[in-house]
Order: structure tokens, then sequence, then C-alpha cells
């Protein structure tokens, strides 16, 4: 069975903001808790997880216009996966950052939309930390 | 020098698993005994009938609603209150030792204390966490990275992969049959009974005492991961129970078409569970089929479960010898609880889920005040709460209740705290939500449904205990019982806690 779930956060920052980091894939480890570290190769990233598991992904869609960042994990423990963040410009000076997991297991989609959840929440929290 | 604290709990244990309750299958002399000397509750009711948000109620003494873990998958907040911390602010020792689960299990990003800690050692950084300065933890076999499953890999590396796999290669509940009748979570484990994690969680509580001075006040949370499933014991010990002479519950119709006609009187989700056409939640195998469960199955699952809880008293019984030994059984208070219910074959079902009934509500509650407080032994037949432990806790160790603390004192024999105690569900799963308001009392089990996927609001249970103490008749249309049932909603209403805002987020299945 897939599933698909999406997480959201308002960040009171541009939206061209977010995406400065957002939009840069060796920098997810910065916000994203879990992930100790990624390293980037044309369109393909590696990330390795704090329970020391090194997870193969393709950048699929990386659009700095709509500012939407598209990867599959690739592994076996999935036999489907896309995972999308989007920036959305909310017109004050804030944005609205989704990100979104389909996956097969559908358990693997809750288990990566929900770490990407607490993600947001601390990337808000960098971003108008440092306002 | 004050009164000592041991809090036993165990996990998805049914109020009729003990000897003293009326059990006839499993024998549980220790517990039994603590009963003969203490207050036993006959209508202890939990406020989930899950693992996390039940767990949360225990420590924080607040409802689901306030505490925000609705649901399994959402970790308690770490700034949560926590009568564990209280007691540690008194000069208390304090140690969780077993199951926690405050926070999810399925953890590949390692984001969580209770997973990474092992890695580390039993103390957490910063002093404790959650109020707990020592922490050893456990669940149900050898995956993961909790202290029971590293040190099993590390010193029986070959019995790690004895036990039953809790998940299948999909992360979703196993289905899997085993045993003589292939029944889901049903496993013939080869391992050794003192490699197994109940005698392993006894083993650790008593070093965590030894390692205490004499005069040290103490808190120990001990908390065996079993009888939940996976139904896989020390296959050395299943001579104990055979499972062909285990009657067939009183909750469980065999007869199909009376099952199912009882299964249809409820509301829907009920039928469509058993029917194997909806999952609403992550708790039970969602590739089997209840339909399929036959009477043979229900009779080894529940053996298997029998065995469990012996193990369980006797593993108790250890560390009773052990505190007796260091000479505190006079000042020492136990509780022994369980987080939430199992259905073990009523209306021809397993496992859990948003069902309100007593197979999961009535749990097992036992308070032995210390001996030297001179307690009067009883049975309290009103409905008490887990949401009651935490302020009872306080309450032994001389605390004034917290503010923060929404139930009351255990209530002693003829005392009556509360008219009804509440319990809530709200799950979201892939795109199915189910959401339950329960209020139980001496009498009455009333459940009012909220708007979801399925309802629009209007549906309910209600069960008369007195008259249909197995919940097959739901009152709730009869016109008979509308004056009751008006009373109930308003008794709910009069119970409903304060939220938590804004909700937390589901961040892993389990």
């Amino acid at each position: 069975m897939r599933a698909s779930v999406r997480r959201d956060v308002r960040i009171e920052r541009m939206a061209s903001q977010v995406w400065e980091l957002v939009g840069d894939p060796a920098r997810i480890a910065e916000w994203f808790d879990g992930i100790v570290s990624a390293t980037v190769e044309g369109s393909r990233r590696t990330v390795l997880t704090g329970t020391g598991i090194s997870m193969p992904e393709t950048i699929v869609t990386n659009d700095s216009l709509q500012r939407r960042f598209q990867y599959r994990i690739d592994t076996p423990l999935l036999r489907e996966h896309l995972s999308t963040i989007d920036v959305f410009d909310l017109g004050d000076g804030s944005s609205l950052v989704s990100y979104a997991a389909d996956a097969d297991p559908a358990a693997m989609a809750l288990v990566i939309a929900g770490a990407a959840g607490a993600a947001l929440r601390h990337l808000r929290d960098i971003l108008e930390g440092g306002r | 020098m004050g009164r000592k604290i041991l809090l036993v709990t165990t996990d998805q244990q049914r109020y009729d698993t003990l000897g003293v309750n009326g059990g006839m299958i499993a024998r549980t002399p220790v517990i039994d005994g603590l009963a003969s000397q203490g207050l036993r509750y006959e209508r202890a009711v939990p406020q989930s009938v899950v693992c996390m948000p039940s767990r949360s109620t225990i420590l924080t003494g607040q409802h689901p609603s306030t505490h925000g873990v609705w649901m399994n998958g959402v970790p308690l907040p770490l700034d949560a209150p926590s009568v564990a911390a209280l007691l540690r602010g008194s000069g208390y020792r304090t140690a969780l030792i077993g199951k926690a689960h405050f926070e999810p299990f399925l953890d590949p990003f390692m984001r969580f204390t209770e997973n990474s800690l092992a890695a580390t050692g039993t103390a957490p950084s910063g002093g404790s966490h959650r109020g707990f300065e020592h922490l050893e933890l456990a669940t149900h076999g050898s995956a993961g990275q909790l202290h029971y499953a590293r040190w099993l890999r590390a010193k029986h590396p070959e019995a790690a992969g004895w036990f039953y796999p809790a998940l299948d290669g999909d992360l979703e509940v196993n289905a899997a049959g085993g045993g003589e009748t292939g029944a889901p979570q049903v496993h013939v484990n080869h391992v050794p009974r003192d490699w197994y994690h109940t005698d392993w969680v006894a083993d650790r509580t008593i070093a965590w005492l030894d390692s205490l001075q004499p005069g040290d006040d103490w808190f120990a949370w001990m908390s065996f991961p079993d009888p939940h499933h996976p139904w896989d014991p020390p296959q050395s010990e299943m001579s104990r129970v055979d499972w062909r002479q285990v009657p067939l519950p009183a909750g469980y119709p065999q007869d199909k078409s009376e099952r199912e006609a009882i299964l249809d009187a409820k509301p829907r989700h009920w039928r469509m569970w058993y029917d194997g056409k909806l999952v609403s939640n992550f708790e039970a195998p969602p590739k089997w089929v209840p339909a399929t469960l036959t009477p043979d199955q229900v009779r080894e699952v529940n053996a298997r479960n029998a065995v469990e809880c012996e193990l369980i008293d006797e593993a108790l019984g250890r560390v009773m010898a052990a505190i007796s030994a260091r000479g505190w059984d006079g000042d020492v208070d136990v509780i022994f609880t369980t987080d939430h219910g199992e259905f073990q074959g009523d209306f021809g079902l397993l496992f859990k889920g948003p069902y309100h009934v007593e197979s999961l509500m009535r749990l097992p509650l036992i308070w032995r005040p210390a001996p030297s407080s001179r307690p009067e032994p009883g049975v309290v037949s009103t409905p008490v709460g887990l949401v009651d432990l935490a302020p009872t806790i306080a309450s032994i160790a001389g605390i004034d209740q917290p503010g923060w603390m929404q139930g009351s004192v255990l209530s002693k024999p003829g005392e009556t705290t509360r008219h009804g105690v509440l319990t809530e569900w709200d799950s979201e799963l892939y795109g199915v939500d189910v959401h339950l308001r329960t209020v139980s009392t001496c009498e009455w089990v009333c459940t009012a449904y909220k708007p979801g996927t399925l309802y629009d609001g209007s549906e309910g249970e209600l069960y008369n205990l007195l008259e249909d103490p197995l919940q097959r008749v739901n009152l709730w249309d009869d016109p008979a019982r509308r004056a009751d049932r008006d009373d109930l909603l308003g008794l709910l209403r009069d119970l409903r806690p304060p939220e938590r805002k804004p909700r937390l987020d589901l961040e892993a299945p389990v």
C-alpha cells in the first residue's frame, strides 16, 4: 500500500530567503534533524542519517522559479518514493513551506513526512531566529 | 526518609488475566498477594486504549487532549509535565526500566532520546530525561536501538533472530501466523527464559535498586513489554499451559452468525475491520482479516498470553525479594497496572483499536500501600483512571498535587472521587479518521462519535454493564434509554479537559 503524507509550516521570512536554504540540496543537514551530512554530485545526493544509514537519493526537480525541490530515495526498502518541498510566497513577507512524501510502503511516507514536519519547525526557528 | 515507590506496568494486559480478578488460566500469586495486602480496583479505566497516549497520561497525570499525545506516533513534548520530575525535584532517585514509549519507535533519523540513549549509556545528558535519572529501555523483541535489544545482540547474538518480527517488511504490524494454529503474532521462540525481556527488566531493576544507598528515597517505574503481542514467550515455559485446554472467553461468540449480528449492531467500523474492509489504525496487522480467527487460535493466543503473565508475576516476585533483602519492604508502595487492554477473542477480534469496550478499557490495578502506613485492605468498585496515578504517586511522596495534574488520588473503599472516567480516541491514518469520547460509570459505558471519515457525529454506543456485562447490546438508539444517554452525554461534556493547541504533529506510525 502506498500513502501520501504532507506537513507544512508558515515562516515569517520572504520566500526567496527560505528558498536560499531549502533549495540547496547540500545544506539539508542544517535544518533536517536526524540527517547528519549530505553530499551532492550532479543529480545524486547521499544523506547519512542519525542511525548511520547512508541513503542514496536522486534529485528529480530543483526549480528555483517555482521554488520546488523533489527527490527520490533509492533503496530497496522503498518500492516507490517521491518527496516534494514547495516554498510559497504568501505576499506579505512570509512564506508557506510544504513537504509531501509519497511512498510505498505507506508507513515510510509517514516516517519521512513525520520527521520532515519536525524539520520544518526547525527550519522556521533557524530562519526566524536569524531575523 | 519517605516512602519508596515501585510502579509496575505491563503492556496490553486485560483485567481478567490476574487470579485475583477471577482469571482462571495464569497463576499470579505475587500480584494476588499484593492485592490481599492493599487495594484492588475493579473498574480502572485508561484514558486511551493505545500505548503512547496512555503512558503519557500515567507520566503527566493529564488526559490525552491536554498532554497532546492524541495517537501513537505523536511524541510527548519534552517540556511536558512529569511526576518523575516532580519527585526528583523533591530528592527522590528516579528510574524507568523497560518500555517507555513516550516517543516513537520508528525513528531512522534517530531523533528521539529513547532511541539514541542506549548508544551512550543509561544516564541522559542534562541529568535526566522526563524526570528519570536512569533509563534502561526495552520493547517487544530484539529489533531496534533500545538497551535490551543492544544487550541481546551483544551478549547473545544467536538469539536475536529467534524473536518474532513485530513489523513486517512494509513496516506494518506483522500478520504472519505461527505456533500450532497459525494465529497472527504467535511464534515459537527458543530464547532461554533468562535472556527474555521480562527477566531482563527485573534483573536491571534489581541492579538499579542495588546501586542505591539504604536511606535513599526512590521511585522506580518497572515497565514490562509483555503480555503485548507478539505472543512469543520462551518455548521452555509453554508447558505451563496446554492451549487445547484453555476455555474460550465468555466474550467470544462461537456462533458465526451470532458474532456477526453483534458486530452489525455496533457502529460500522467494527464490522468493516472484522471483514478486512477497513484499516483505521496502525495497532493491528492490516493484512490480517479478523473474520478468519478460529476458536483454536483464540485458545493458543490466550495460553501464550497467560504464560507471559506468569513470567511477569514471577519477575515481580524476584524484585520484591530484592527489596526485602535491602530491608525496605515496610516502606515501599507498589502500584501494579497496565496501559490498556486487549481483545483476546472478544467479539471475534484480537489486538486493539477504536473500540471502547471493557476488553480494552477494564484494567488490572492494584495499590499495595507501604505496610508502615498500616493500610486497610479492600476493594474499590467505583471507576478510577490511570490519570489518577500521578496524583497518587505525588501523594505517597508527600508532595502537594500540582495544578497541572487532572486526576485525583486513587479512592479508597467507600469513597467516590468521581462519577465518571473519560477515555479518548483520535486517529488519522492514510485518509481515515476516527474520534471517540467515552465516559465510564459504575453502570454505563457511553461513547459519542465525533464527525470523521465514517461518521457524521450522530452515532454512538451505549452499554449497561449491569444488564449486559459483555457489551453486546448497543442501546444508543433505544428510546427507552434516551434519558440515560442524555445524562451521560452531559457528564461527558463536564469531563472534557482543556485541549493542547496547536495540535501536535503525528511524526511516525508508532
